[in-house]
């Protein structure tokens, strides 16, 4: 066609099937987010792995916001460095996003404006879509003008890059099913975009996407979702909650499936409570109630709420009373950049409170994980009789992560524990036994409990945080004191046992022993295992270790044992990880090496890979690692 | 040190519709100073149960942090207790309440264990309206932590170290009322007569029962120039009515003379019959309560009685339609949707 602009020749161009990063540069409240989704998820069903990530400010409206997409058929799944497409719909950030750019990219923009001399590189393509003047022609509402002008530049998107136009017009009518008349203007609005840039330009370009079967029977969604979904399936029925991002999806998303799938079909009653309390203090102390009184119950916070939590958190530990706590976190301290995420609660969480007190902590890194993870927490509590903390963080709660489908056992039970009802009283006394609410009899440290109400004159005891002998009975006694804290210890060591061992990832050179180790947890999982697979393919062999519950499995001990040099990735500035390694297995600390990431986003390969690189070939570092000898 | 009774019960000692003597509604000795007020209330609420015939073990017993607070050890021996932290019993009461909806809950509490480190709690549970019995046993100072003042100090009190309180107090009474609370009490542990039967009329109330009791604190606040001092009390109480509280399952007799009493029928259908003292008193009208208590209160009185009820009241669990089993008797069967809708769920993120 005539008027189709050709992008510069002297231009270098990227050329890529399948391996790009793509940016959407938006204003928050402008209805961005729903298209965007509506474009990570076409690549999705056309069998391509995808990984979409929000960045976006705390402020409801009016503020840049950015959603990153990264398409990757090798199936990696971290945040990758270099924009090969920015989609600037953003006037505010346009600077910025300009120079985000690789050499070679593509910059794609809102041409009904020439774009200001200041953001023309020589370096890369420019693409004009005049989405505000075609919006102009097309609707008469300023909302309709704002809402159409995201669905445009997804319908350009698709021509540009080669998505299936079908895909896209399914999409729409999946997400307006039950709104009809909303199918056929927002298919329109995308045909507009569609049309004008195969119009204008020649599409696809030379960075594109094409059909693929690598997505299988994967699904697409939040660590959230699969943690509110969870507490349903675990048999949550008390859930306590006060509102703080990035965690507040969490109960929203219970509420949402509880709803659907906890109502009593005789009386059209709940069969689950949730309480909006008015802090979180009021939230864990609700949670702890209703625990006590035998209802799974849960709540969700982040680092801010943590805080507030902590002198419940010692009181339940030295009550025993369980409680499932989702901890999303985020940067902190204090409000931090609440919308940024990081892994900054490792250690408050794990020592949270007064006195001798510590938790039971796990760690899932995709939202399978989530699902599997928050389950778990609800049988480890029960059978514990203490509190366990679920760590995901801001990017694997909030984002869609791909990963496997759901699953669940029919044929599980709920482990409530040890808890003993009216008969098994009866019984007890038959014996000649007394009950005790704090005594030792499997030597497991875990002890029987009883919940209020079970029998008229046997089982009750009286639950406090001071300290009491095995009967429940007050007592200021040091020896009483001593024993009954060596027993929540013995209790600790118990719980290793119970819990999930860390995942094994051995360096792919079987047949040589690698003395460099690298410890991660959380959502550092995808990218350590890529920045492996690049390292790996230069030559350099490390085994990987993926922490998945504290306290920490023997395992993680051996790892630690049968390395010379192990780097602990931290999501957060003092190596949080790497401190708890150190503080509980007595680890040698200059073994352990640092790898931080703490500016707010989630980390990349390509930093890991650089530091693994900088300090195994650093001069003084060189002898010691003779097995990792460069490939190129 | 460790206080437990003696399992010793006398043959003759008199038992309940339900066959328990008043032992069985007893606790451990009590550690308090001799002559607390606070064990008062304690045996108070001990002959409240035993005379409603509550079976002991379907209370339970939830105190925050304090002398008060240190109470629920020494009643209801046979019912699950929980001293929780200081300030924070509303909130665990609420979860239990949540869990099991068909158990008696009798929350104590103190006036900085309310008034201060709590009051945000405090202010919560009376707007949920959960179905409890709230009782603060308030001594106008902090007995625990010796002697400080509290929020419901008076103006111009002196405490035992000679300092004086120039701070406005709080009067929680009036507080609940304003929130909302759907029944409002208030009382002297040394008024056994009157604390009886507004404790059981409290019990069988299906919603938030608060009955602020005046405790003096005999070691640290039974001063001169302090409202929540024996011999001020005795000599500045006002009472709104002569109270008598009659459980459903009895046949109303026509004992009480029509006229000087009136009677208010509870949700259950058991009955108050008030026998007033003050003319005109009408305790289901809030607004009314607030300006006799504020009345009093300028005088330097202490308006003591039940002060109002609402007779049907909306409570946690009818507002949130919370199932009538108890949440925590449902097992697997009904909590679980199992997997074949786990995977239709998994569709919805393909
Ligand atoms: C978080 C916290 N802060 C402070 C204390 C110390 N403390 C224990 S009891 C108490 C005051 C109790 O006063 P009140 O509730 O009036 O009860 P009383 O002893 O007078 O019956 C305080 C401040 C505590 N236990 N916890
Ligand atoms: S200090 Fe006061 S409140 Fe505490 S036990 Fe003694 S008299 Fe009672």
């Amino acid at each position: 066609m005539s008027n189709k602009t050709n992008t510069k020749s002297k231009v270098p161009t990227l050329k890529s099937v399948n391996e790009l990063v793509i940016k959407f540069a938006n204003v928050n409240g402008t209805g961005s987010a729903s298209a965007n989704n509506m474009f990570a998820k076409a690549i999705f069903r056309m069998g391509i792995p995808v990984t979409p990530k929000n960045i976006f400010p705390s402020n409801i409206q009016g503020l840049p916001t950015w959603y990153e997409v990264r398409i990757s058929e090798k199936g990696y799944q971290g945040r990758r460095e270099g924009i090969d497409m920015m989609v600037a719909v953003n006037p505010q950030s346009m600077d910025k996003d300009v120079k985000s750019v690789r050499a070679g990219g593509y910059f794609v923009y809102d041409s009904t404006r020439p774009i200001d001399i200041r953001y023309i590189r020589e370096d890369i393509h420019y693409i004009g879509i005049p989405l505000t003047d075609i919006c102009r022609q097309e609707y008469t509402d300023a909302r309709q003008r704002q809402l159409f002008k995201n669905v445009i530049y997804i319908g350009a998107l698709a021509a540009l890059l080669g998505i299936e136009f079908n895909v896209l017009s399914d999409l729409v009518g999946d997400q307006f099913k039950g709104k009809q008349k909303l199918i056929a203007p927002n298919i329109h609005a995308l045909e507009l975009g569609y049309q004008y840039a195969n119009n204008h330009f020649d599409c696809p370009l030379a960075i594109r996407v094409e059909r693929r079967d690598l997505v299988k029977d994967r699904i697409l969604t939040t660590g959230n979702n699969a943690t509110g979904l969870a507490a349903v399936y675990a048999g949550a029925t008390v859930a306590a909650w006060y509102p703080i991002t990035p965690s507040t999806s969490v109960v929203e998303a219970f509420e949402k499936y509880a709803s659907r799938l906890r109502i009593d079909a005789g009386t059209g009653l709940k069969n689950y409570a949730i309480v909006q309390a008015e802090d979180e203090l009021s939230a864990i102390g609700m949670v702890i109630g209703a625990a006590w009184n035998g209802a799974r119950s849960f709540t969700a916070t982040s680092g801010p709420g943590i805080s507030l939590m902590s002198e419940f958190l010692g009181l339940a530990y030295f009550a025993e009373v369980p409680a499932v706590l989702i901890n999303v976190q985020r940067a902190g301290p204090s409000t931090g950049m609440p919308t940024r995420t990081q892994q900054p609660d490792v250690l408050s969480c794990a020592y949270a409170s007064h006195g001798d007190t510590k938790h039971v902590l796990l760690f899932p890194s995709n939202p399978k994980e989530c699902f599997d993870l928050t389950a778990e927490a609800f049988d480890a509590t029960d059978r514990l009789q203490t509190p366990v903390i679920v760590m995901p963080d801001l990017d694997l709660g909030m984002n869609d992560h791909l990963c496997e489908p759901f699953t669940w056992d029919d044929s599980c039970r709920y482990d409530r524990g040890k808890v003993l009802n009216a008969a098994q009283l009866d019984e007890l006394s038959a014996r000649g036994k007394r009950f005790g609410r704090y005594n030792d009899v499997d030597g497991d440290g875990i002890c029987y409990r009883t919940y209020p109400g079970t029998h008229p004159t046997k089982g009750a005891f009286f639950t406090r945080g001071t300290s009491r002998d095995p009967y429940a009975v007050y007592s200021e006694d040091g020896d009483v004191y001593v024993e009954n804290v060596n027993r929540l210890n013995r209790k600790f060591i118990t719980a290793k046992q119970i819990l999930p061992a860390p995942e094994q990832v051995p360096a792919k050179n079987t047949n040589k022993k690698s003395e460099v180790g690298v410890i991660y947890y959380g959502t550092s999982d995808a990218s350590t295992r890529e920045a492996l697979d690049i390292l790996a393919a230069e030559g350099v062999f490390i085994d990987g270790l993926r922490i998945k519950a504290f306290p920490f499995h023997s395992l993680v001990e051996q790892f630690i044992h049968n390395h010379q040099q192990i780097f602990v990735i931290d999501q957060n500035r003092d190596g949080q990880m790497r401190t708890l390694l150190v503080n509980e297995l007595d680890a040698q600390p200059s073994k352990l090496i640092k790898l931080l990431s703490y500016d707010g986003m989630p980390i990349t390969a390509q930093n890991i890979r650089q530091q693994i690189e900088n300090h195994l070939f650093t001069e003084k570092t060189k002898k010691k690692t003779a097995n990792t000898k460069r490939g190129k | 040190m460790t206080f437990i009774r003696p399992d010793f019960r006398h043959p003759q000692s008199p038992k309940n519709d339900i066959g328990y003597t008043s032992k069985d509604y007893e606790g451990a000795l009590s550690t308090l100073c001799a002559g607390c007020g606070h064990d008062s209330i304690s045996a108070a609420l001990i002959q409240a149960c035993f005379e409603m015939s509550i079976e002991p073990h379907k209370v339970a017993k939830i105190s925050g942090i304090g002398c008060s607070s240190k109470t629920p050890t020494y009643f209801l021996g046979n019912s699950h207790g929980f001293n929780s932290v200081h300030g924070r019993m509303p909130s665990v009461t609420t979860g239990a309440n949540l869990a099991n909806r068909e158990l008696k809950y009798v929350g104590v509490s103190g006036d900085g264990d309310s008034a201060s480190i709590g009051l945000g709690q405090f202010a919560h549970v009376v707007r949920r309206n959960l179905n409890m019995l709230y009782i603060v046993e308030n001594n106008g100072c902090y007995g625990l932590t010796k002697g400080q003042m509290s929020a419901t100090t008076d103006v111009d009190s002196v405490n035992k170290s000679g300092m004086l309180n120039e701070h406005q107090p709080i009067d929680l009474v009036n507080l609940a009322l304003e929130l909302g609370a759907t029944f409002v009490a208030r009382s002297f542990s040394g008024d056994k007569g009157q604390l009886v039967p507004l404790m059981k009329a409290a019990m069988s109330h299906r919603g938030f029962a608060f009955i602020d009791v005046v405790s003096p604190c005999v070691t640290f606040n039974n001063n001169v120039g302090s409202t929540k001092s024996y011999d001020y009390i005795r000599e500045h109480n006002e009472a709104t009515s002569a109270l008598d509280f009659v459980p459903m399952k009895d046949e109303i007799t026509t004992s009480y003379e029509q006229g000087a009493s009136q009677e208010v029928t509870l949700h259950d259908g058991s009955v108050i019959h008030l026998t007033k003292a003050i003319s005109g008193f009408d305790p289901c009208d809030r607004r009314a309560a607030i300006d006799a208590i504020k009345d009093h209160n300028e005088r330097g009185e202490i308006l003591t009685g039940l002060l109002y009820v609402d007779t049907d009241p909306t409570d946690l669990h009818d507002m949130s339609g919370t199932s009538c089993k108890p949440l925590n008797s449902l097992n697997e069967d009904v909590l679980c949707p199992g997997n074949a809708t786990l995977q239709s769920i998994n569709e919805s993120f393909r």
